[in-house]
């Protein structure tokens, strides 16, 4: 019990650390925000009056659990480009060359990271409120969704933190910044898979981040534009089940990277 | 016997096809700066990696301060501060932050963090930049910061990976004071340099190594000894006759230098100069300038380096970090 505390302790610093540079350079989370605020005005307003869903309903509500779902998604570039400075400035050399947890340090970083997607999911959803979205579910239900939100976010970061320390040369983080665009576009966030072609739709909905904004449609009571297919009926629990493969996944491989760096 | 603060024998480091340490063996001694020098890619910063345990080596023992990094790596870093070879610094923190946050790693409460920081800064005339961000730094102060940051919880042991590389002279010789303020406090350090004139100023023992091997080993004295003998230099003055010069001296002219350099012989430099100063006066010759030279480190390094050529191959120092 005495190790855990100690080392959510070092993690907490780390927390503080990563979270002191936000407030010195607050442009970076500034800019992260804007950028989904974007989103939702170029797809809501822009784009919104051509795009149909099937089943009905209006497009706004259906956009903005996308828009969530997607900057869960994006926060992994910050993650990784975080990670990436850190071990190509010899920082997390010095951190692994302390008499402390290795896990104080990725941990650190998904406390500050956590907390920088909460205040944006806060944003987002106030923004959201202002233009006309409304969540009609239940409390229990609405908070059920932050936390899937979270819970994907989660699943990025440490995904984020592991491409971070395997990858680490400019290269890597640039890759995962064009990536990120196809990957998240490629579901159900922006547009219906239903009005995909059959075969580019059945790969969107099984795109992870399908799973969580099906999810999150469901829990605030906004359009899901789904009449059939496994989110119809597997949306939660797919909404569960995708971070926690990823999770189980690249936690290990985390570790060894981090073990291995300066191999 | 008291545990010597680093023992390494064995140690084998393969990079693919680049064996970055070589049948390595160290020894560094309680109280003492001990250098490792040679050229880039010789392999100092695989063998501080390992010693700090950011590496695992192939074969060989480490023992520091007495714990095998392999079975009690917590126990190793523990007892050592390492500042590696690029300032390790949140550049985005302030530079008494920084010490702050790794005091506070180290297990200090925030006061005890707070007090240790303030007192670093001090040591290493950093107090007036405590509160402004380290990217403002100048090359000198990061390097000081970095070393103090690697100070934080007295460590047995202090590595230092090239402290003053790229550093411009100010810098360098602000470096130097600082490392020489830690060895004085009592901290055995072990530092890593390319730089003969850094070794032969801070290190007690020197040990030489080229392409993962260790090359010779010693102090600067005993090295510069190794390449051969000192040598006496006696400049004549103007329209002196420099071969009657050379004659008295028993040793051979240079006319466009108008010098002449006499080898010492097996009683060392100081008994050779006594011998050309009593010839000349015996002779009744001038001399317009008389001196002492003995081997730099700079020639001891190349005639070292020289017998063991780097492979073509080899990955450049840094690379593997």
């Amino acid at each position: 019990m005495n190790a855990v505390a100690t080392t959510l302790r070092q993690s907490w610093v780390i927390t503080l650390r990563d979270l002191k540079h936000w407030q010195r350079e607050p442009w970076t989370p500034i800019f992260g925000i804007a950028f989904s605020v974007m989103l939702v005005l170029m797809f809501g307003f822009l784009m919104g009056g051509a795009i149909g869903l099937p089943g009905g309903g209006d497009y706004l509500p259906y956009l903005l659990p996308g828009i969530f779902a997607l900057s869960m998604m994006f926060g992994i570039e910050a993650t990784m480009s975080a990670v990436a400075n850190d071990s190509k400035k010899g920082v997390t050399d010095r951190f692994r060359s302390l008499p402390i947890s290795s896990a104080a340090v990725p941990l650190g970083r998904a406390g500050a990271d956590l907390m920088n997607s909460a205040a944006e999911l806060a944003v987002l959803m106030v923004g959201g409120f202002l233009i006309g979205w409304r969540a009609t579910g239940s409390l229990g239900a609405t908070v059920l969704a932050v936390v899937l939100l979270l819970w994907l976010r989660f699943a990025m970061l440490v995904l984020g933190v592991f491409l971070g320390l395997a990858f680490r040369g400019e290269g890597g983080v640039t890759a995962v910044q064009v990536l990120v665009w196809p990957v998240g576009f490629l579901s159900n966030v922006l547009v219906a898979p239903e009005s995909m072609p059959a075969w580019l739709g059945a790969v969107a909905q099984w795109n992870p981040i399908s799973a969580t904004a099906a999810a999150c449609r469901e829990l605030f009571g906004n359009p899901t534009g789904i009449t059939g297919g496994v989110l119809a009926d597997h949306a939660l629990l797919l909404a569960v089940l995708w971070p926690a493969a990823l999770v189980l996944v690249f936690v290990p491989l985390t570790a060894h990277a981090y073990r291995r760096l300066s191999r | 016997m008291p545990v010597l603060p680093l023992v390494a024998h064995g140690l084998r480091k393969r990079y693919g096809d680049t064996l970055a340490l070589d049948e390595f063996d160290l020894e560094v001694l309680p109280g003492s700066v001990h250098a490792l020098l040679g050229p880039n890619g010789a392999g100092k910063s695989t063998a501080v990696n390992v010693f700090a345990t950011l590496t695992r080596c192939d074969e060989g023992e480490v023992h520091v301060a007495g714990h095998d990094v392999r079975r009690e790596p917590a126990a190793v870093r523990a007892a050592v501060g390492l500042v590696g070879q690029h300032a390790a610094l949140d550049e985005v923190l302030f530079g008494g932050e920084n010490l702050v946050m790794f005091g506070r790693l180290y297990g200090l409460s925030k006061a005890a963090a707070r007090e240790r920081a303030d007192e670093l800064l001090r040591t290493f005339g950093l107090s007036d930049a405590a509160d402004r961000k380290v990217s403002t730094y100048s090359g000198g102060m990061r390097r000081r910061l970095d070393i103090a940051a690697g100070l934080i919880r007295r460590p047995a042991l202090l590595f230092l990976d090239e402290p003053t590389t790229g550093l411009d002279p100010r810098a360098r010789n602000e470096v130097w004071q600082a490392v020489r303020r830690i060895v004085d406090a009592g901290t055995t350090v072990l530092l890593t340099t390319q730089y003969l004139d850094e070794a032969d100023q801070l290190a007690d023992r020197i040990t030489v190594m080229d392409a993962g091997r260790v090359v010779a080993e010693g102090t600067a004295q005993e090295l510069k000894r190794r390449v051969g003998g000192d040598r006496v230099l006696v400049t004549a003055p103007a329209h002196a006759d420099l071969d009657r010069l050379a004659a008295v001296l028993g040793g051979v002219g240079d006319p466009e230098l108008r010098q002449v350099t006499v080898e010492a012989g097996p009683g060392g430099g100081a008994s050779a100069l006594t011998a050309a100063v009593r010839a000349l006066d015996a002779a009744g010759v001038e001399a317009e300038d008389i001196l002492l030279r003995r081997p730099t480190l700079d020639e001891v390094f190349l005639h070292l380096t020289a017998a063991h050529p780097a492979p073509v191959s080899s990955r450049p120092e840094g690379a593997h970090r």
